[in-house]
């Protein structure tokens, strides 16, 4: 017999029978267990009785039937008769009762008052926090400045390939369609007043000053800070951090000094090829518009300074800072479970590209102040 | 329900990774609501073994029969078919970060049977509670301690009352109370419901408490190199590596 049955009867001194027969298991019972609970609260105060004589195989499904019903809250007894000794057994270990409510404890509801206020506390930590890491992460950098020997320059250049060399190709081909998109949807109003020469310094000084360096940045803070977060992060979750600290290596000289240093050297490079890059796309395009490469570069050698240039590349070392930075911060936050590390990785990239607009705007600020 | 026919049929076996093969040819029989352990040095491919046998991973030759059906060839329904005869419970335990203990052990009632809420509800409860761990039904499993997520993870791989249970290394960081009455637990279920239990452990206390059959593996055959009941392996073993074992003797006596 490879289903469940359930037949209910009264007996003459007045008790009721549910009789259960066949296989108990999770597949045949779903209809059954219904059938029993209504029978048992139909029952009214007659005591009842449940008579598995006729039960064939009784898994943890079926043994969850009985538990149920005898943890039926009812006026008279309910019992349980003629079931196998091994089943009995089972159930003997489960005390019905004990299974009633969820003994765990409820996370208290708190008034909105005081959500707000944890919330601006976790904020005003974590200021604090990324704070202190700078500190800690700058006094990393020039301990490992004076010391040069101390630095492992291996992992230096590990870094330096995947988060420099390897990034090449995507900020080349961002930065040139940059200079392209630019170029030409300032070409096409520019030509009614025959000014197309002028967008040469449009993209010059933008470029340069500006998207060249922030471009870079935000590519990066998504493509190392990232990858940082990830990788200190899930160094993080194996307690490989705990076994540096344990060790006495101080897991920011270790990770984050190799990391900045790495970021330091390779964002300012990637920006220099981006300002290039970005100016060949808007000469291309200002090709087919007409105007030649040697004019429009005669025009950007004209209009925009050296100090111009520099303006924008001192910014991309500043970036470089943040999103290393950053990245390792949020990676060393990391905490517990499999979505900790994503959540790391996450947390860099915003935290990361907020910083960087920040830091922009400062810079802007200051440079109109001092009229560069 | 027969017992002492075969329910797993190892055939041949070859295996290990892309460019290493850890076992050779290797055949042997688990026999229905047994309590079959897998022991040996580490190294020597238990944990592996355990992966193809559960087709984790696929053989290089060789069948795993499993009630019957062939893991190594089947695909599709079948599969899905073999795999709900057993349940898995890893050496990390693998409990998913994001749920309770409780909806961990209710995903496999929630995917597989037609069960109410409710009803799946204390069925998960009673899994839990069997482990002893029924305090702890909300928590999350970074809440609890690594031996507890094991206990929730056996929990979690008897949800649906398979017939067979692999467990990998169950009493490994457990203390030794909790230890016993998870071999009482085994023992209980391989008795009283005729499951069968597939262990890979090395607690020789636990061997001796649980464990109808043994084999022991070897890396320098890649295969087995004993078979049988624990206690006469022990006494009556030619084989001075397999004393050494039994004995836990750090080296073998000079012969």
């Amino acid at each position: 017999m490879s289903i469940a049955a359930l037949a209910v009867s009264e007996t003459s001194d007045g008790r009721r029978v549910l009789a259960l027969s066949g296989r108990l298991v999770a597949d045949t019972i779903p209809a059954v267990w219904r059938d029993a609970l209504r029978a048992v609260r139909e029952a009214g105060a007659r005591p009842v009785v449940v008579d598995a004589a006729g039960v064939d195989y009784c898994d943890g499904a079926g043994i969850a039937l009985l538990v149920d019903l005898l943890r039926q809250p009812h006026t008279a007894p309910v019992e349980v008769e003629n079931l196998k000794p091994a089943y009995n057994a089972l159930l003997r270990q489960f005390d019905p009762h004990a299974l009633d409510h969820d003994l765990d404890p409820e996370q208290p509801r708190r008034p909105a008052i005081e959500e707000i206020g944890r919330n601006t506390m976790i904020v005003l930590r974590d200021m604090r926090v990324q704070v202190e890491f700078l500190g800690q992460a700058t006094a990393a950098l020039f301990g490992a400045i004076r010391h040069p020997s101390t630095i492992r320059w291996r992992d230096v250049g590990v870094v330096c390939e995947r988060a420099g060399v390897d990034a090449l190709p995507i900020v080349c081909l961002i930065s040139f369609l940059l200079g392209l998109i630019l170029a030409f949807q300032s070409a096409i109003p520019m030509k009614q007043f025959g000014a197309e020469i002028f967008v040469a310094d449009l993209i010059g000084l933008s470029m340069l000053r500006e998207l060249g360096a922030l471009m870079t940045a935000i590519l990066l803070a998504g493509r190392s800070g990232a990858a940082f977060a990830a990788e200190i992060g899930t160094m993080r979750v194996n307690q490989e951090i705990d076994a540096l600290t344990t060790m006495g290596l101080d897991p920011v000289k270790f990770l984050v000094t190799t990391r900045v240093i790495a970021a330091v050297l390779m964002i300012p490079l990637l920006t220099l090829f981006a300002d290039l890059v970005g100016l060949l796309g808007g000469a291309l395009t200002m090709q087919s518009f007409g105007i030649p490469f040697v004019t429009f570069m005669h025009e950007i050698d004209s209009i925009v300074r050296f100090q111009d240039f520099m303006a924008g590349w001192i910014k991309s070392f500043v970036f470089a800072l943040l999103i290393a930075g950053i990245g390792c911060l949020r990676g060393l936050q990391t905490g517990a479970g499999a979505s900790a590390v994503g959540d790391a990785a996450t947390r860099a990239v915003v935290s990361g590209i907020v910083l960087i607009v920040i830091v922009d705007g400062v810079f802007a600020v200051l440079y109109f102040l001092l009229d560069i | 329900m027969d017992a002492g026919e075969p329910i797993i049929r190892v055939e041949g076996v070859t295996a290990g990774y892309e460019d290493r093969t850890i076992l050779e040819n290797i055949s042997f029989d688990v026999r229905r609501g047994e309590v079959f352990v897998i022991l040996g040095g580490s190294g020597c491919g238990k944990s592996t073994l355990l992966k193809h046998m559960i087709g984790l991973y696929p053989v290089h030759r060789g069948h795993v029969y499993i009630d019957g059906a062939d893991i190594v060839t089947a695909d599709g329904d079948a599969r899905g078919a073999i795999l709900r005869k057993f349940g898995v419970m890893y050496q990390s335990g693998a409990l998913f970060g994001s749920m309770t203990l409780l909806e961990n052990v209710r995903l496999p009632l929630e995917a597989f049977t037609q069960l109410d809420m409710e009803q799946m509800d204390l069925l998960a409860r009673m899994k839990l509670d069997l482990v002893g761990l029924v305090q702890f039904t909300g928590h999350l499993p970074n809440e609890i301690s690594g031996g507890m997520q094991k206990r929730a993870a056996i929990a979690r791989a008897m949800a649906l009352d398979p017939q067979i249970l692999f467990l990998d290394e169950p009493s490994a960081g457990l203390d030794p109370i909790t230890s016993a009455e998870l071999d009482a637990l085994i023992r209980r279920l391989a008795d009283n419901l005729g499951v069968t239990f597939v262990i890979v452990t090395h607690e020789l206390a636990s061997i001796y408490a649980i464990a109808d059959r043994v084999i022991m593996l070897d890396k320098r055959v890649k295969g087995i190199i004993a078979e049988g009941d624990p206690r006469r392996l022990r006494d009556e073993s030619a084989d001075p590596y397999v004393r050494q074992f039994f004995h836990r003797e750090a080296e073998v006596a000079a012969a």
